[in-house]
């Protein structure tokens, strides 16, 4: 076969072979031509999204390090930062559960301690086919044993996330891991292989066999054969990422260390051109030094192996056994394989003969960007939905329990009672909130977290999905009391290739931005994760939002459980006529269209002032954001969550399914002691946000009465008892059963 | 009153022992590497933090009992030093012999990480003496191997020394099936040496030592560590009787 022909099977089109030639002067060699192949694959490349990642608004006063290193990184005063990354391992967890997810733990808590902060908090943003599918069962339980066994070892509280079920995802789970580390302004250290001379050492585990070509891989839809790509699934150690993580964090504090790189995606070669390219130099290292825990490894395998738990350090020279004391403190070896070069070049010899030299800019950058143009999905046109033709149900508290033991949206505690969420005693607000609130010690100040993204309503119209995802997570951090910072994004579509795919791809970014820019949350870091489809379904366009938000002082959180009987229940916000994408009519009517309720930013933006304010000023004793199953299942949760109940009555001409499940957006539910009330009236009309007093909160018993101008009368009357029975074992039913 | 807290590689609980000794109680306290020897006169208290010592593939703790540090562990139990081990602890110290019985992995092989409720078993010891005998305390647990086995006399002569701390219980102290999230036998979370000065327990009481965590119930058991250390009450009244 010639080496063209090699090229194409690798993944790499003509013209990027012609490329690779035109810059090598010649042909490539074995060893360079798959360095090549994983290194311009769309996981490592980016090729297909970054001009469009461009549109997001990455910059802000507090912003330390945006898109392009291993991770965001934004001040938070007192000389610390929150450093923030999430990142997808969606194929590999859909042919092995278990270590796909454990691995996609494991990469990002690298990504995070090699800029040299402490990993304080895991959040995972999983999606799934829906539980009655026995493989999805099956999916589902490896992926959260996985995060559990991995993130638990590490002693690294998972504190939040999100878990959806839909059809879309069957053939394709999502499973997005996110990391929050904290670090101090002096302690920042890069992923840059500067100063000629200097000494690039590898240290962790081993080498062996495992992930080779996993990026690649990562680059091309599910299909038949996937299930044999299972050798391209790595293999977790969370005990030997354990002692990488402490060993590391000890030698950061040295002030000879130059640079550090994770060892992920494309392994060897991503991390020597990744760091050469940054700094602008270049590497050379002899594979024959590199140790591995098989025997008879080709260079082409050791250069493209993904075994995790390695990191590529460079030294000043004249330090490499101060870096071994450090390790072998931990049992782990480190070893020089290389140095730093002034020729910009990526030199692989074995044994001292040359047998890959490539220019590490044209490997880590190089790769030809592909311009695409999008074409609105014909499903788009087609999905208005005539509202007069669906029937308001009769028992609408029927509808509302059917609403609260939807997998979607009844309590996820059997998911995160398996994650150690208490671990490293910071845990403020544990997971099952709206947002979870971290203390941080020795300061006053905390951080909230979040996750979200409604995959229907971006496919029913990526643009408004898009702002969206961007303001709900807002809206989540904010009711906890926090002020938004900034966003990790991970960007999971179908095939770049689909135009209507590229349509979704580029519309969500424009939504994501425009929200992005009108709250003043910059986008930090992020990953796009392609072709996730198989050849029967495309995912729902799924940009998920990670979010930190800071707290100034973090005794003052808010949560969303009522907390005492007799307190008045507020709606902050306005109800609108918007029932299309709600979870309301999936469960119901088993339909999955309409147009997905819209976000006007301006009117968010001052929802979030008056929520805001109102918690710091300690008058609120709960806030929960409203959001699948709308109104009435935001005041039942904070019911069930507070072992409390409601009576309330609301006056309204928009229908009352509508008005009850419908997913109107910028609506927070707050509970206040009754003299407080003027206090809140005040401040949402200061900040012009209309607030309605909906009822009271009282013990046992959940009613609401619905009436509209023509004498029309619908009620919702349960015992909280039997709500919170339904919302809190569904979940476990539904994966056990 | 000067307290150690045992660094195994891959312990993960040990900076909030530290935390809670050193911020919370306002004592000395320091990290002892698992590859050091230190001596039995240097400590008042041994913690054997939670984690996962030496990645625990095998067996929670099996391969820590061997480890230079536990060697000055053993001599200090000896000594009459008291030695608290939570959850990864309390699975070393009795793969260490301090303790008897044994651990297996939870009953329905999930990890737990949630509160439970505490039926304090005995009051009469140097880390539960703040607490009242038979009164509910809630503590959260996060395991994976917490279902404490020992055989029918082990268990007797526990009962009959008053050497059962904590019993896995409902919120009102009924001691039933429901409330054990593992499966130990008589829904035992915690016990004692037959000394008195050697605990293990499964629930994590560091992480409960703050208002800002809503919940302090574990600040007693380091208060009761406290008082004990510094004189101010005196144990054993169950053994006499």
């Amino acid at each position: 076969m010639g080496k063209a022909e090699e090229a194409k099977k690798l993944g790499l089109t003509d013209e990027e072979y012609n490329l690779i030639v035109q810059t090598l002067g010649r042909e490539p060699n074995d060893v360079e031509l798959g360095m090549y192949s994983v290194m311009w694959s769309e996981h490592c490349s980016y090729k297909n999204s970054k001009p469009l990642l461009k549109r997001f608004p990455t910059k802000a006063p507090h912003v330390l390090q945006g898109p392009g290193e291993n991770a965001g990184i934004v001040d938070i005063g007192d000389n610390l930062a929150v450093v923030l990354k999430i990142e997808s391992h969606n194929h590999p967890s859909a042919v092995e559960p278990y270590q796909g997810a454990a691995t996609g733990v494991g990469g990002i808590i690298r990504d995070i301690f090699a800029m040299g902060a402490r990993p304080i908090a895991l959040l995972d943003s999983l999606r799934f086919g829906e539980l009655d599918d026995p493989r999805v069962k099956y999916l589902f339980g490896g992926v959260v044993s996985g995060i559990a066994d991995y993130g638990n070892c590490m002693g690294i509280p998972t504190v939040g996330g999100e878990t959806y079920f839909n059809d879309a995802y069957k053939d394709n789970p999502l499973v997005n891991a996110m990391c929050v580390g904290i670090i101090r302004h002096e302690d920042i250290v890069r992923g840059k292989a500067q100063g000629v001379g200097n000494s690039v050492m590898l240290v962790g585990a081993a080498t062996g066999r495992d992930g080779i070509h996993g990026a690649s891989f990562a680059s091309e839809e599910l299909s038949e054969e996937s299930e044999s790509k299972r050798p391209s699934v790595q293999v977790g150690d969370p005990f030997m990422e354990k002692l990488l993580l402490e060993a590391c964090l000890e030698l950061l504090k040295e002030k000879w260390v130059v640079g550090i790189q994770d060892l992920g995606a494309a392994g060897l070669t991503s991390a020597c051109s990744e760091t050469a390219a940054r700094a602008g130099t270049g590497i050379e290292l002899d594979v024959a030094l590199v140790p591995r825990r098989e025997k008879g490894m080709t260079p082409y395998e050791v250069m493209l192996s993904e075994s995790q738990e390695r990191m590529l350090i460079v030294v000043e020279k004249g330090h490499e056994e101060d870096v071994k004391r450090i390790f072998e403190k931990w049992d782990l070896y480190a070893i020089k394989i290389g140095e730093v070069t002034g020729d910009g070049m990526l030199r692989v010899l074995e044994n001292g003969k040359i047998v890959a030299e490539v220019p590490a800019k044209s490997l880590a950058e190089g790769a030809p960007v592909i311009k695409r143009e999008g074409k609105r999905p014909a499903y788009m046109d087609i999905q208005d939905l005539d509202y007069s033709k669906i029937e308001i149900p009769e028992n609408l508290s029927e509808v509302l329990l059917r609403l609260l033991a939807s997998p979607n949206i009844a309590s996820k505690a059997w998911v995160y009672q398996q994650y150690d969420h208490t671990v490293r005693t910071d845990t403020v607000v544990p997971p099952g909130s709206d947002a979870a609130v971290l203390r941080i010690k020795g300061t006053k100040k905390g951080i909230a977290l979040t996750t979200d993204c409604n995959g229907l309503y971006c496919y029913l119209d990526p643009y408004e999905g898009g702002k969206q995802a961007v303001a709900e997570a807002a809206r989540n951090l904010v009711v906890t009391g926090a002020k938004p910072l900034a966003i990790t994004d991970c960007l999971n579509f179908g095939s770049p290739e689909n135009p209507e795919v590229y349509y979704q791809f580029e519309k969500c970014i424009d939504g994501i931005s425009e929200a992005a820019k009108a709250l003043e949350i910059p986008v930090v870091s992020g990953n796009v994760s392609f072709y996730n489809e198989s050849s029967s379904r495309v995912i729902f366009p799924t940009p998920v939002i990670g979010m930190v938000g800071l707290l100034e002082d973090v005794t003052k959180h808010c949560t969303m459980a009522f907390k005492n009987p007799g307190d008045i229940v507020v709606l902050l916000g306005e109800n609108s006529d918007e029932m299309g994408a709600s979870e309301y009519l999936r469960v119901i009517f088993g339909i999955q269209g309409g147009k997905p309720p819209r976000v006007d930013l301006e009117r968010e933006k001052r929802l979030h002032l008056c929520c805001l304010k109102a918690i710091k000023e300690e008058i609120l004793s709960s806030a929960h954001d409203v959001s699948e199953g709308g109104l009435a299942v935001a005041i039942a949760e904070s019911c069930i969550t507070g072992n409390l109940g409601f009576e309330g009555e609301i006056t309204s001409d928009i229908r009352a399914d509508a008005l009850l499940f419908g997913e109107g957006q910028s609506r927070i539910v707050v509970s206040l002691k009754e003299e407080n009330l003027p206090a809140l009236i005040e401040i949402a009309d200061e900040t012009g946000v209309k607030a309605t007093v909906l009822g009271r909160v009282v013990p046992e018993y959940f009613r609401i009465n619905v009436k509209d101008s023509k004498g029309g009368f619908k009620k919702i009357e349960l015992s909280v008892g039997e709500m919170a029975e339904i919302w809190s074992k569904s979940l476990e039913r539904k994966v056990e059963g | 009153m000067r307290c150690a807290v045992i660094v195994f590689p891959g312990s993960n609980c040990d900076v909030d022992c530290f935390h809670v000794w050193k911020e919370v109680l306002g004592q000395p306290a320091e990290y002892v590497f698992h590859k050091e020897k230190f001596s039995p006169e240097d400590f008042d208290l041994i913690i054997l933090p939670g984690g996962f010592s030496y990645g625990d593939y095998l067996r929670a703790g099996a391969i820590a009992r061997f480890s230079p540090a536990m060697d000055s562990v053993y001599k200090a139990a000896e000594k009459g030093k008291l030695i608290l081990g939570i959850c990864n602890g309390f699975q070393i110290l009795l793969e260490a012999g301090l303790l008897p019985g044994a651990m297996m992995k939870n009953r329905d092989l999930k990890f737990h990480c949630h509160d439970v409720y505490l039926k304090v078993g005995t009051a009469d010891s140097p880390f539960t003496n703040m607490y009242l005998p038979g009164e509910v305390v809630k503590m959260p647990i996060a395991h994976g191997e917490g279902n404490y086995y020992a055989d029918a006399d082990t268990i007797e002569r526990l009962k009959r020394e008053d050497r059962i701390i904590f019993y896995y219980s409902d919120e009102k102290g009924n001691i039933t099936d429901e409330a054990n999230p593992n499966g130990s036998v008589e829904n035992i979370a915690g016990i004692l040496n037959e000394e008195r000065n050697v605990l293990g327990m499964m629930p994590h009481p560091e992480r409960c030592a703050e208002e800002i965590l809503g919940n302090t119930d574990g600040k007693r058991l380091f208060m009761s560590i406290l008082e004990y250390l510094e004189g101010r009450v005196k144990i054993g009244k169950s053994r006499r009787s």
